[in-house]
């Protein structure tokens, strides 16, 4: 939305974020901030080779070494629960997924490099490590398995004996078009074939993972301080799967989270440790993730090998596309990796496009490394990359336009059904595509193009398109896909006596803004100031339920679960001002703070009615109770499809093979839009994430499976010097058909839509120097450049 | 990290006698030492701080050469040898980050070796004498391969003797991850004659590319670089680059900062 | 142990310390001060920069005992007692420079002692001098905006929302 007709306040206004004068002040409470009296510390003794058997762990020495307490090894977790997996996947031949056990401590094997063998509990940190070199760990070393084509040969190693491979999963969407989809490929006109790697990524949140374990001995209550993105799932799946605590007896507390990016979504095994060695040890039990522990323990992104194939017809109409994919799991079964690469995936194959015909294969392989799940986007930047890049193959070896193939095949008509199982409510493919081509000022490309080359430089444009399925999701839909949880979410809206309300929400907030953008939402709906309202999340013994924050889904489905629960508190003040007014419920008007009786001069404010509803002594009684809260559980209808075109202009340096990134333009729809400047503050991240897996990150293993980029010395972080200003635009509204406040999300946008964009314009800049090499495999580093430009 | 003791000494002859107990090593700015001792690759039992030695730091004009105190940080040279030696200053200018600049000593740099630290370029091209707390040795003599030097236990070095060159120019290509080079040259042009110095590139650290000196010698323009290559079988190859890129890069790097010149 | 003591804001603090303790950790852990945060161990990521003697620097690579005697400032000394934001700060929130908060004492830290030798910076020159402070919510465009605009300048046409 333009400036110029932004509201001041309330839905649709830039309101700046409360959140930021703590943050901007060191008065944040982040978990590490926190430490409790008596506390301890823990230190994890991790694997250093990739795949072994563990032969004996000797603790006897260490438990003497100054300050140590206890010391935890795999037979102490051998009774108890591993890490559960939220999301089974059925096969293509019906059958369920392998599913590996996953102990808190490793158990007779060590299946990746960082897993943790043993935990010391001492007095400081320094003393727990200290024991921990103590500590003799017998590994017999096995061959690992690292590339997922390997691993899947016959006769590979196995990285769990007790399944019958390394596959976890085959999986075919939709089986039943597969013969149909060949079959168009048969008559194809055309068929534009490309290989490609989306490189594995870590999340990389600033703030390390810090989990810090009480227990209270009077009334038996465990505690757990954890960086979560949703405090309630790790309640959920750590008491009932892992240490068999009930939910009235375990508190999980996020508090402020430092970024999550999906890896904080995770339940992981230091949570698991700590909260059960705070009874053990009976004291309170501190981990502190350094980042060199994080890039060996934190569940990692992406890392997909595809083949994709496009059919089109003599007019150059999609006919069909088929896919085969090979996705990493790594040594585990992370919380919701099976999905990743499923429903997350072949879902979002259709694009933006009416592809009639889709066959998408996957092929989920277990290998020596950390495990994979969802990051940034999960499955849907992977799905965007694969599709957009073809296209733009496509395009090349048919000497058409790009943005003209796009839009020749672009969905115009909504409600539209895919062929891989999704409905898409709403959207203007050609609108965002138009909005782009003027802010990208596609017409004025030329002529930079020439201002480079007289540098010396080539310059390159690329565009691409994206859809994403966010708002995730409807329960009863994911439960038939696999998942093991429902995904509504809940929020409480209570009215205090003097008018003030706190809204408890299941949303958790690490960086979003939720705390500015929520309270704009239930101020704007009763028309009061936005000061009135707090937002209160992260906490389950504050908030009643909550699934938590990813897939783009916290104002599409935790703001709609508030928008209920508010109208909920309406509807109830509405009764007791009909009673005050002594007028007629239907009658009774809600406006800028103030019921109203229709039609006449009469009015009673915001602050009475809620003052009686808790001092009832003029109040209906015998028709409804006193007090003013409600809780509202949502859970949607459909998930929600933001859509966009992105473009990227590129400079590349031909002597040394290095890019940067001179324009980035992105025009969003987002449906209807609650605060503007987050939203396109959400929008930049994602474009900084999308652009430095284009350019900068990799995660890479050796063959040994040793993890060659353990550190920022290593693995690329994108720098302010690595990126310009963006062009953001989100004018392009198509409000969402579905939730109340027909929102779509825009959380993962950036990360999804911008990868394709950078590789297509790189391969335009070096096709303008006489270079055509068809394809460029991410990130797109100046040695890979420099090496395609001279291979 | 191990614990140890910290001892912060007032002058050089304090620091020697200091750095002669067992497991003793200096610590510098630590903008190297610090991450290494974290990581637990390093076991002293007492660190010897050189940030209190007054006569270790400075850069002034010692007889018609540039003298930098070996303690003197990174941001200091930037600063003050920015009028007698701008292509000085402008490496120190471009080491790390601004933090790390204001901790982070020429000193320090020199006894670590990093292969792809920024300093030793510049030490080698301009010829430059490494002063120590017991003799002075010619750049030619100084650098070791990978992380070696010509140091003897506990040596220190206290300062640095740069001759001023007619002109020089340091170019540098960044390893995208750790910001340290990934191939940089270092041109100097003295009356005398031409030196280049590489870093970043080979596995023997720091080098001399007498090839290019040559050719420069004979005309001092890119041109006169063409034609001439490195090998790449004796670069550092890894996850950002294979020896033959660095070779190649050298090449790129060293012919723009002869165009620097100009 | 060692007794270390220094200026904190402008207050006197004190303590005993190994002489392995980080600064960052002595400010942590000892004076309570947890706005200075620990976003790495290889120091590049710059979440730890303070001020000593009015120079930035990285609190996670400098030891305790190295800032004996020091005038330190952190995030908790930057805005007024009275708790208004200085102008670097109320740059940050008009602006949204900041989203999660981890990385933001070290970016306004940085910020300050950048303006403080540069009054007013390029573009390019606010970028380079972020090279050791690293984000992973905003993209920069924001904390470039927020730095340039705290510097008096017109920000308004700097791209487009």
């Amino acid at each position: 939305m333009p400036k110029d007709i932004e509201p001041e306040r309330g839905i649709g206004a830039s309101s700046k974020r409360r959140e930021d004068v703590r943050f901007l002040t060191g008065t944040g409470r982040y978990t590490d901030d926190i430490n409790l009296r008596r506390q301890t510390h823990v230190f994890f003794l991790r694997s250093d080779v990739a795949h072994g058997r563990l032969t004996g762990v000797d603790t006897s020495a260490a438990e003497d070494m100054p300050g140590v307490l206890k010391i935890f090894t795999g037979a102490d977790f051998a009774e108890i629960g591993g890490m559960p997996c939220g999301w089974q996947i059925t096969d293509k031949h019906g059958q369920p997924m392998q599913e590996p056990k996953h102990p808190v401590l490793a158990h007779e094997k060590v299946r990746h490099v960082g897993e943790p063998i043993a935990a010391v509990v001492a007095e400081t940190l320094a003393q727990a490590r200290d024991a921990a070199e103590a500590i003799v760990v017998d590994i017999d070393e096995l061959p690992a398995v690292v590339n997922m084509k390997d691993a899947v040969k016959e006769g590979a190693p196995k990285v769990h004996d007790d399944l019958t491979s390394n596959l976890c999963y085959d999986w075919g969407f939709v089986e039943e078009n597969k013969a149909a989809v060949n079959k168009a490929f048969e008559e194809a006109a055309h068929v534009t074939t490309l290989e490609l790697v989306n490189n594995r990524l870590v999340a990389n949140p600033m703030e390390p993972r810090v989990a810090i374990g009480d227990y209270n001995r009077a009334d038996g209550e465990h505690t757990l301080y954890t960086t979560s993105q949703n405090p309630h799932v790790i309640r959920l799946l750590m008491g009932a799967f892992v240490l068999g605590i009930p939910e009235h007896k375990l508190r999980v507390v996020a508090p402020d989270v430092g970024g999550g990016f999906g890896t904080k979504i995770f339940h992981y095994q230091e949570e698991a440790f700590c909260t059960f060695a705070a009874k053990a040890v009976g004291r309170p039990v501190k981990w502190t993730s350094s980042r060199s522990e994080a890039f060996m323990s934190d569940a990692h992104g992406r890392d997909h090998v595809t083949k994709i194939e496009l059919a089109l017809d003599a007019d150059n109409n999609f006919t069909a596309l088929r896919t085969d994919t090979y996705a990493n799991m790594g040594a585990y079964l992370s919380t919701f990796a099976p999905s990743v690469p499923t429903w997350l995936h072949g879902t979002l194959m259709a694009g933006n496009y009416k592809t009639p015909l889709i066959y998408v294969n996957v092929k989920a392989v277990f290998t020596n490394t950390v495990p994979v799940d969802a990051y940034r986007g999960a499955g849907r930047p992977e799905a965007t990359y694969q599709l957009e890049r073809l296209i733009d193959k496509a395009a090349h070896e048919l000497k058409v336009d790009p943005i003209k193939l796009r839009r020749q095949n672009f969905v115009t008509e909504f409600p539209y059904a895919t062929p891989v199982a999704v409905e898409y409510d709403t959207g203007d493919y050609n609108a965002t595509m138009d909005k782009l081509e003027e802010i990208a000022d596609h017409a004025g490309f030329e002529a930079r193009r020439k201002e480079s080359e007289a540098k010396g430089k080539l310059r390159g444009f690329g565009v691409n398109c994206y859809i994403e399925a966010c708002g995730i999701a409807p329960s009863n839909l994911v439960g038939q896909l696999g998942a093991r949880a429902g995904l509504y979410e809940s929020a409480t809206v209570r009215v205090n006596a003097t008018g003030g309300l706190v809204v408890m929400t299941g949303s958790h907030s690490h960086g979003q803004g939720h705390e500015t953008s929520f309270a704009q939402v239930v101020a704007d709906m009763i028309g009061i100031d936005e000061n009135m309202v707090e937002i209160v999340h992260g906490d389950t013994s504050k908030v009643p339920m909550g699934m938590g924050t990813y897939g783009s889904r916290s104002l599409a489905v935790g703001g709609s679960a508030m928008v209920r629960a508010t109208e909920k508190v309406i509807a109830k003040a509405k009764k007791i001002a009909s009673h005050l007014l002594e007028a007629s419920e239907g009658d009774i008007e809600l406006k800028d703070g103030a019921f109203s009786v229709a039609g006449t001069d009469k009015s009673v404010a915001w602050g009475d009615v809620t003052l009686a509803a808790y001092v009832p002594h003029n109040y209906p009684l015998e028709e409804i109770e006193p007090g003013l809260e409600e809780t509202a559980f949502y859970d949607p209808s459909n998930f929600t499809y933001p859509a966009g075109a992105y473009a990227c202009e590129v400079e590349l340096d031909p002597e040394t093979g290095h890019v940067s990134i001179e324009r980035f333009t992105a025009a969003d729809d987002f449906g209807n839009v609650v605060n503007p400047m987050i939203v396109t503050g959400q929008v930049h991240g994602g474009l900084a994430q999308g652009i430095g897996q284009a350019l900068l990150e990799n995660c890479a293993y050796d063959e040994d499976g040793q993890l060659l980029s353990a550190s920022y010395m290593d693995y690329a972080m994108p720098r302010a010097s690595d990126l310009p200003f963006y062009d953001v635009d989100h004018s392009c509204q198509t409000p969402c058909t579905h939730n109340p406040l027909g929102v779509k999300g825009c959380g993962e946008a950036g990360a999804i839509g911008s990868p394709p964009a950078v590789v297509n314009a790189v391969l335009d800049a070096m096709r303008s120097g006489g270079k055509d090499v068809g394809h460029i495999d991410m990130p797109v580093s100046p040695a890979r450049v420099w090496e395609a430009m001279n291979g | 990290m191990y614990d140890f003791e910290i001892e912060r000494p007032g002058s050089v002859a304090d620091a020697v006698k200091a750095l002669g107990q067992e497991e003793a090593q200096a610590l510098s700015g630590g903008q190297t030492l610090i991450p290494t001792l974290k990581a637990r690759l390093a076991m002293p039992s007492v660190l010897v701080s050189l940030a209190g030695i007054d006569e270790m730091k400075g850069v002034e004009m010692r007889d018609g050469a540039l003298w930098i105190g070996g303690g003197t940080t990174h941001a200091t040279v930037m600063r003050e040898a920015a009028d007698a030696y701008p292509g000085l200053a402008s490496l120190a200018a471009r080491i790390g980050d601004p933090a790390v600049r204001n901790r982070g000593t020429i000193g320090g740099s020199l006894a670590n070796n990093d292969p792809s630290a920024c300093y030793p370029a510049a030490v080698l091209a301009s010829g430059a004498t490494v002063q120590t707390d017991r003799r002075e040795i010619a750049a030619d003599d100084y650098f070791d391969g990978m992380f070696a030097t010509a140091l003897e236990e506990g040596e220190i070095v206290t300062g640095v003797r740069f001759p001023i060159p007619q002109a020089a120019h340091y170019e540098k290509f960044i390893q995208p991850a750790s910001r340290f080079p990934l191939v940089a040259a270092f041109v100097a042009r003295f009356e005398g004659g031409v030196r280049v110095a590489i870093t970043g590139a080979s596995n023997d650290g720091v080098f001399r590319w007498s090839e290019a000196e040559a050719a420069l010698n004979d005309r001092f323009a890119a041109g006169a670089l063409d034609g001439l290559t490195l090998d790449g079988g004796d670069m550092i190859s890894d996850l950002h680059g294979s020896g033959a890129y660095r070779a190649h890069l050298c090449g790129v790097m060293t012919r723009r900062a002869v165009q620097a010149i100009g | 142990m060692t007794q270390v003591k220094m200026t904190v804001n402008g207050k006197a603090a004190s303590g005993e310390v190994e002489g392995r303790t980080l600064l960052v950790h002595f400010l942590r852990d000892d004076l309570e001060l947890t706005g200075t945060h620990v976003g790495c161990d290889t120091s590049q990521c710059g979440a730890c920069v303070v001020h000593v003697n009015g120079n930035a620097v990285k609190a996670c690579t400098m030891f305790a005992v190295e800032a004996d005697g020091a005038e330190v400032e952190t995030i908790e000394g930057q805005a007024a007692e009275d708790g208004t934001l200085n102008t670097i700060q109320q740059a940050f929130q008009d602006h949204h420079g900041l989203q999660c908060g981890f990385c933001t004492p070290g970016m306004v830290m940085s910020a300050a002692a950048l303006l403080k030798d540069n009054p007013k910076p390029s573009e390019a020159e606010v970028r380079h001098y972020l090279d050791g402070n690293i984000c992973r919510c905003t993209g920069y465009h924001n904390i470039v905006k927020a730095i340039m605009a705290a510097s008096g300048q017109d920000v308004s046409a700097l791209a487009a929302e």
